[in-house]
């Protein structure tokens, strides 16, 4: 039931979005318009998916027919910077947050995961946008130096998280292994001037090891973390590394939330949300200041930058922000926009 | 003497319980003989001096225990220590058919000694005395046999794994159980030499800061690979505790043994699994 409500919900903007795309040539998908994702036919030689680490996200899909992708994801256990200077031992697929998954609905996709062969324990891999057993978790289950493939068929559009699900999974989440995969539906999202990949999670540390933070149990299951940071790292989109625009142009953010407990409460400070994709999903709202954002969930924030300046991306829970490092700037450049916003009275 | 041995070749079944973890039958005894396709090696017999140590047996609550009903652990012998890189090169000198150049792809897989230089020459820059990794079930168990021993159950590892230096259960000391998942969370711990660290209270060595151990029977208990059933089950409260319960500690260290055991098959050879050796007490 819920399904069909899901697909008949989506025909109207997937129209929309079709017929916009039809002009830019090559609508191979057509002949499949209508169709049900579990029906709709995957061709061709399966190609392999190009990953982007955050904050990039790949290419959109565009237009395309549905086609046989293959994605590769290392898991590994690796010692990095979580914050000024300070080193954490992390767990990652690929990198924290894991790489960024773009696929469209009726893909089929066939998905690698490889453990590396100095990792201390066995990994896998849960992605929520999967309709099967454990999401994949149990048939990726994969021991130092192993390989794991499953397959499955990408059913529902939508924003999705994926994360490690072995034993004892708090920790494995709790240590970075988590990332979006994003299935578009058929014709693709609506173009936009920019996209970006954010994902929130917290870090439970205690001093290890030569110094290095590691994970502390006691404090995970009290929820109380030291570190709750957008992409796996204290200022990771700050100074140089601060996300980017231009007056006029329209920014999509894809933001998940890795948890592994806390709720976020996304903000962008000057900027109302045009649209949300209510976690992850399909329904719209608009005019939106705050979106919550579940652990292990997800939401798709679009809006228009209208006045140049530095706006603050942060977790509206704020001693987070202010006190815990969730906080991250997107730079707008262009021409003064007073209409919209100005010093000063009439 | 020549020992030789019948190997029955089987499936082990990774099959995952919906229960996230449920005890299944044991793996097949090597000495079975099986109206299953066979495959007989001659092992031969190998000199062993590593010191054994007598653990008196006892009844513990294991970590998959689904009703708190208790397990008995009869006394056996336990090697003190893990097998060594060197150890095991007398074993391959004495066995060549355990060479890395003619072992079978069902006894072992294709990074089985990844890193030997050859046949019979250790790694490059490896301790003679840290313990062999690299190794399959069926290799550890030819082993054992090549020394007169064999595999320690998984009840009796975990049984000696209770112990820390001062009591043979230490399982409410929370100082003891986080000093166990600070060691799980460091790499590349299986290149240290053994018996560097202190013994437990049996006086055995290194049972967690190098390596995990293949235990005879490793796959007879099942963490579900997606391993939340159990934390989120409505009546296995002894997994439940073992994912939740600050109390008990212990189980959570033992909840990673079990969750890396069930990623296994009996020919998987991984960089930092190896294994020691033990004994029926007869008297």
């Amino acid at each position: 039931m819920t399904k069909k409500a899901i697909l008949f919900g989506l025909a109207l903007p997937l129209m929309l979005a079709a017929c916009k795309s039809k002009t830019e040539g090559g609508d191979t998908s057509s002949s499949q318009k209508g169709t049900a994702a579990i029906d709709m036919v995957a061709e061709g030689e399966p190609i392999k998916l190009e990953l982007t680490p955050a904050p990039n996200v790949p290419a959109p899909v565009g237009n395309r027919a549905p086609k046989k992708v293959i994605v590769h994801l290392l898991t590994e256990e690796i010692e990095a910077e979580i914050a000024d200077g300070q080193k954490y031992t992390f767990w990652t697929f690929n990198q924290v947050p894991g790489s960024f998954i773009r696929v469209r609905e009726g893909d089929e996709v066939e998905l690698h995961l490889e453990n590396a062969s100095n990792s201390v324990m066995p990994h896998n891999i849960d992605l929520h946008a999967v309709n099967g057993p454990g999401g994949g978790a149990e048939a990726t289950f994969a021991a130092p130096g192993k390989e794991a493939v499953f397959t499955f068929k990408a059913l529902n559009p939508g924003l999705y998280v994926y994360h490690c699900a072995a034993p004892p999974v708090p920790m494995h989440i709790g240590n970075g292994m988590y990332g979006l995969i994003l299935v578009e539906p058929e014709g693709g999202l609506k173009p936009v001037d920019r996209e970006y990949y954010i994902m929130q999670g917290e870090f439970y540390t205690k001093a290890g090891a030569a110094g290095v933070l590691e994970f502390d149990n006691d404090k995970a299951m009290a929820e109380n973390p030291d570190y709750v940071l957008f992409n796996g790292k204290k200022g990771s989109m700050l100074g140089a590394n601060m996300l980017e625009a231009k007056v006029g142009e329209t920014i999509r953010l894809f933001v998940g939330n890795g948890g592994p407990n806390l709720v976020s409460s996304f903000h962008v400070i000057g900027e109302i949300f045009d649209n949300v994709y209510l976690e992850g999903g399909t329904t719209v709202s608009h005019n939106v200041q705050t979106t919550i954002i579940p652990a292990g969930g997800a939401a798709i924030v679009e809006f228009k930058v209208e006045v140049p300046g530095e706006y603050n991306i942060v977790d509206h829970s704020l001693s987070r922000t202010f006190n815990k490092g969730a906080l991250g700037k997107i730079k707008v450049t262009g021409e003064e926009n007073p209409k919209v916003f100005k010093k000063g009275g009439h | 003497m020549r020992l030789k041995i019948a190997y029955n070749l089987f499936f082990i079944l990774c099959a995952i319980g919906t229960g996230s973890c449920t005890k299944q039958e044991p793996v097949p005894s090597l000495n079975n003989h099986s109206s299953h396709q066979e495959l007989s090696q001659e092992i031969v017999p190998i000199e062993s001096n590593v010191k054994m140590v007598e653990i008196t047996g006892g009844k513990y609550l294991p970590f998959y225990s689904a009703d708190d009903s208790l397990v008995a652990v009869n006394s056996f012998l336990i090697d003190e220590r893990p097998v060594t890189n060197l150890e095991f090169l007398n074993f391959i000198k004495a066995n060549p058919s355990w060479r890395k150049s003619n072992v079978k792809r069902i006894f072992a897989d294709s990074t089985y000694l990844r890193d030997w230089v050859s046949d019979t020459v250790l790694p490059i820059n490896s301790k003679p005395d840290a313990p062999v990794c690299f190794v399959s079930w069926f290799a550890a168990k030819a082993y054992a046999n090549a020394v007169g021993k064999r595999l320690p159950k998984l009840d009796e590892w975990e049984f000696v794994a209770m112990a820390d230096e001062e009591m043979p259960n230490a399982r409410e000391k929370s100082t003891y159980s986080n000093a166990i998942l600070n060691l799980y969370l460091i790499k590349d711990r299986q290149y240290n030499a053994v018996q560097q660290s202190k013994p437990n209270y049996w006086g055995v060595y290194n049972m967690f800061d190098l390596i995990w151990e293949w235990t005879d029977d490793f796959n007879s208990v099942l963490v579900s690979g997606e391993s939340r059933a159990g934390e989120y089950g409505d009546n296995n409260l002894v997994c439940a505790a073992g994912a939740t319960n600050a109390t008990d500690v212990l189980n959570y260290a033992a909840f990673m043994r079990f969750g890396f055991r069930t990623s296994l098959k009996a020919n998987y050879t991984i960089s930092n699994l190896g294994f020691r050796c033990a004994q029926d007490i007869t008297k």
